[in-house]
């Protein structure tokens, strides 16, 4: 029948037919362009939220006040002492220098609401400054310190104004003296250096990711010298030295196993053998890191075997060609022209595990720790695990700390997915 | 007298092969699935008629000896897994003689020259047997240093397969490995008359530095070929070494073997009977992994002494 149709017959039936193939092409592509839509408003949602509740906590709201660095206070004995002038009571400076500026405020209960309005942070700040400065001792100087949270969140206006009184946490008082303040010029906003430098604190005025980017710099650190090395040497043993039996078959399978392990059993697993058999440090960035390192290397071995498997055999025949021994072979041309690809694989890795925060909770990198990590010893959270603790925090100001915090790793992240990005284009090989 | 010895052992064990004749054909399909399709399938293959004619190669015509021989290879058998791919080959490489090796696809040309250098150790299911011997010695010998081996049998390949590395680094690789050089200078010299030899020196003597995977196929394969000479191999292998080039890329490379052949013993694989006819002293005919026939090059493309050579050489099959 097939045979006997005539040209023109098979013409027509392909005719017949293309409309209907045309349409369903179309339809395809309408379905494909609608799914990547889709994925792309998601995308732009969450990161315009994030952006949007996060970009002011990049700036915080300071005070501007005429400090006296009253001897009496600082240095009643008049010996300089860096331990004495540490221990003086900075507070009653900047409660001092706030009244002169209130002089109408006299009441003890106003007078409190009204110191309110300054961080505690202000009086380190001027223990600092003296600290660092002696000679300020007997001086007037005109100072930013930092404003409470609560004043900080009024001049962003995240406090609604038009609430009855007895549902804010700011009242009436306290507005109009933000508003004086504002109005004679003495309240600005500032770039929060302290939200990139200082550890987590109570205050959100004062906390920052200083101290938890600190803690997820050391454990990817340790993560990165272990797993990086183990990773290759593996890949490289497993892909071209090791003899094809079945014990070798058992590792490769497990391997495999290994990397769709869900993270918090790896927390686990460091828990019991890091810190209760081998007795690590708790919440130390190094176990962190070993238990990152588990996480991770199953990627980077299956990531450096598949860049090793697409390295060229006419590569390794031309080394072997010309004698180089097995050995040689591997370490001048294939590792080389394979580099690039387990590289990038070691840095997605290196970003899965700068996310990760399951298995830190288990290994009780979730303390609430101020100061930063001098070493992957001492104890310390990390940016994911700081995310999970301030979005717990019932303050108003941790909202936007917490988004910020978002963004930071989120920086981070796309940088690192950039650089593996650049890396697999800049060393793209054609052979 | 030896000879004649071995041709003994040989036909016998072809008599062996002949209980299996029948069988070629259809273990074929099963073994090409079985391993993994390394090679690309095989070519058009000999009609079933042939193949009772294939019974007929079991012994080799001709002379497969050579007067000064470098290489003596005496029963040589290879499998891949199942796959017989070479049956009892005898042949001899001579010095400084050029020899083709020709046949249809798949009949195991290849095979047979990655034996001398022991290339088909790094192929896991290949099995070799046989004797092959250097000078004498034992190729396949558990103290034979394969380096060694293949710094005196050096190859040049099918696919130019440059380094993606300089120019210079491609050719300086072998010496440098073998500590041939005692200093930058006599490593360049080494570099330097390894691209003269190979032809290649004044296309690229400005630009040693540049990537050798940059030029053009005939270019790397030149510097494939400058590359396999810089470590003064005594034999050097080529496994159809300009079937992926033009035809004046070709004339160069073959004018390279001209010359090679003065200092080199050089065996060919070619799929071209015009190349085989222009640069050999003596032809191979291998058919289906046997050697079937091995003379001077005039003799066997004017006078082949064998049905099935005839055949192949005036194009009726291949
Ligand atoms: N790596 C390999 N694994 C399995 N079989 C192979 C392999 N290489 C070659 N063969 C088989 O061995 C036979 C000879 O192959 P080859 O030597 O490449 O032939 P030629 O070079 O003459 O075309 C073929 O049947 C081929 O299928
Ligand atoms: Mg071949």
């Amino acid at each position: 029948m097939n045979g006997a149709a005539s040209q023109e017959q098979v013409l027509e039936r392909v005719r017949a037919s293309l409309g209907r193939r045309y349409r369903q092409e179309r339809r395809f592509r309408l379905y494909g362009l609608a799914s990547a839509l889709l994925g792309l408003m998601f995308v732009g949602l969450i990161f315009g939220t994030i952006i949007s509740n996060g970009y002011t906590a990049f700036w915080q709201t300071q005070v501007l006040i005429d400090v006296y660095f009253d001897p009496a206070v600082i240095d009643p004995g008049g010996g300089r002492d860096p331990l004495e002038l540490a221990r003086a009571d900075y507070n009653r400076l900047a409660r001092a220098a706030l009244t002169e500026l209130f002089p109408d405020v006299r009441a003890r209960r106003d007078r409190r609401s009204l110191n309110r309005l300054l961080s505690s942070g202000a009086a380190y700040q001027l223990r600092d400054m003296v600290l660092a400065e002696p000679e300020l001792i007997g001086k007037h100087r005109a100072v930013w310190v930092p404003a409470d949270d609560e004043v900080d969140m009024v001049v962003k206006g995240y406090i609604d104004r038009s609430l009855p009184e007895k549902s804010r946490r700011v009242k009436d008082r306290q507005l109009a003296w933000i508003d004086r303040l504002a109005d004679a010029g003495r309240l600005e906003r500032h770039f929060n250096a302290a939200f990139f430098e200082s550890g987590d604190s109570r205050e959100p005025e004062l906390a920052g990711i200083g101290g938890a980017a600190l803690g997820s710099f050391y454990m990817l650190l340790v993560t990165l010298v272990l797993s990086f090395p183990l990773g290759v040497a593996a890949a490289v043993y497993l892909e071209e030295f090791a003899p094809r039996n079945r014990w070798v078959d058992l590792i490769e399978v497990n391997i495999n196993n290994l990397a769709a392990v869900p993270s918090i059993v790896f927390g686990l697993l460091g828990l019991a053998v890091f810190i209760n058999f081998l007795g690590m440090p708790r919440s130390a960035p190094v176990v962190g890191g070993l238990v990152l390192t588990l996480m991770t290397l199953p990627t980077i071995i299956i990531a450096s075997r598949a860049a090793l498997k697409s390295v060229p055999p006419s590569v390794r025949e031309a080394a072997l060609g010309v004698g180089a021994s097995q050995m040689q072979m591997v370490l001048h041309h294939v590792v080389p022209l394979a580099l690039p690809g387990m590289l990038t694989g070691t840095i997605i890795g290196m970003a899965r595990a700068l996310g990760e925060s399951a298995p830190l909770l288990m290994i009780g990198m979730v303390a609430f720790i101020v100061e930063l990590p001098g070493s992957p010893f001492e104890p310390a959270t990390a940016l994911p695990v700081q995310i999970y603790l301030w979005a717990d925090s019932p303050e108003r100001a941790f909202v936007e700390r917490t988004s910020a915090a978002i963004i930071v790793l989120l920086a981070f992240l796309l940088l690192m997915n950039g650089a593996a990005i650049w890396l697999r284009k800049r060393f793209e090989r054609r052979w | 007298m030896a000879k004649a010895a071995i041709m003994a052992r040989s036909a016998t064990a072809g008599d062996g092969a002949l209980a299996d004749a029948g069988g070629p054909a259809l273990r074929d399909d099963k073994d090409n699935s079985s391993n993994m399709n390394r090679r690309e399938a095989r070519q058009p293959r000999i009609a079933i008629a042939d193949l009772a004619r294939e019974a007929e190669a079991a012994q080799t015509v001709g002379d497969f000896t050579a007067t000064d021989p470098v290489i003596t290879v005496r029963g040589c058998n290879v499998w891949y897994g199942e796959t017989h791919a070479l049956r009892d080959i005898n042949l001899d490489i001579g010095r400084n003689e050029v020899i083709a090796l020709i046949g249809p696809s798949g009949c195991g040309k290849s095979t047979f020259i990655r034996c001398l250098n022991r290339m088909n150790d790094t192929i896991e299911t290949a099995r070799v047997s046989g004797e092959f011997r250097m000078h004498g010695e034992d190729i396949y010998d558990r103290k034979t240093d394969v380096v060694l081996l293949r710094a005196r049998v050096g190859m040049v390949f099918q696919k130019p397969n440059p380094f993606p590395k300089s120019i210079y680094e491609n050719v300086a690789y072998g010496p440098r490995l073998h500590g041939l050089a005692a200093n930058r200078a006599e490593l360049d010299e080494i570099v330097h008359s390894s691209l003269r030899r190979a032809g290649l020196w004044d296309e690229v003597k400005d630009r040693l530095e540049e990537p050798g995977t940059g030029l053009s196929g005939g270019q790397q394969q030149r510097l494939c070929i400058a590359r396999t000479i810089a470590v003064s191999p005594e034999v050097i292998l080529m496994d159809e070494p300009c079937s992926a080039l033009d035809p004046i890329a070709t004339a160069r490379i073959e004018d390279l073997i001209d010359e090679l052949s003065q200092n080199y013993a050089i065996a060919i694989v070619t799929h071209s009977m015009q190349q085989a006819a222009r640069v050999s002293r003596r032809t191979a005919y291998f058919h289906l992994g046997r050697l079937v026939e091995v003379d001077a090059t005039d003799k066997v493309f004017t006078n082949p002494g064998h049905k099935l050579t005839e055949d192949y050489v005036t194009g009726r099959f291949g």
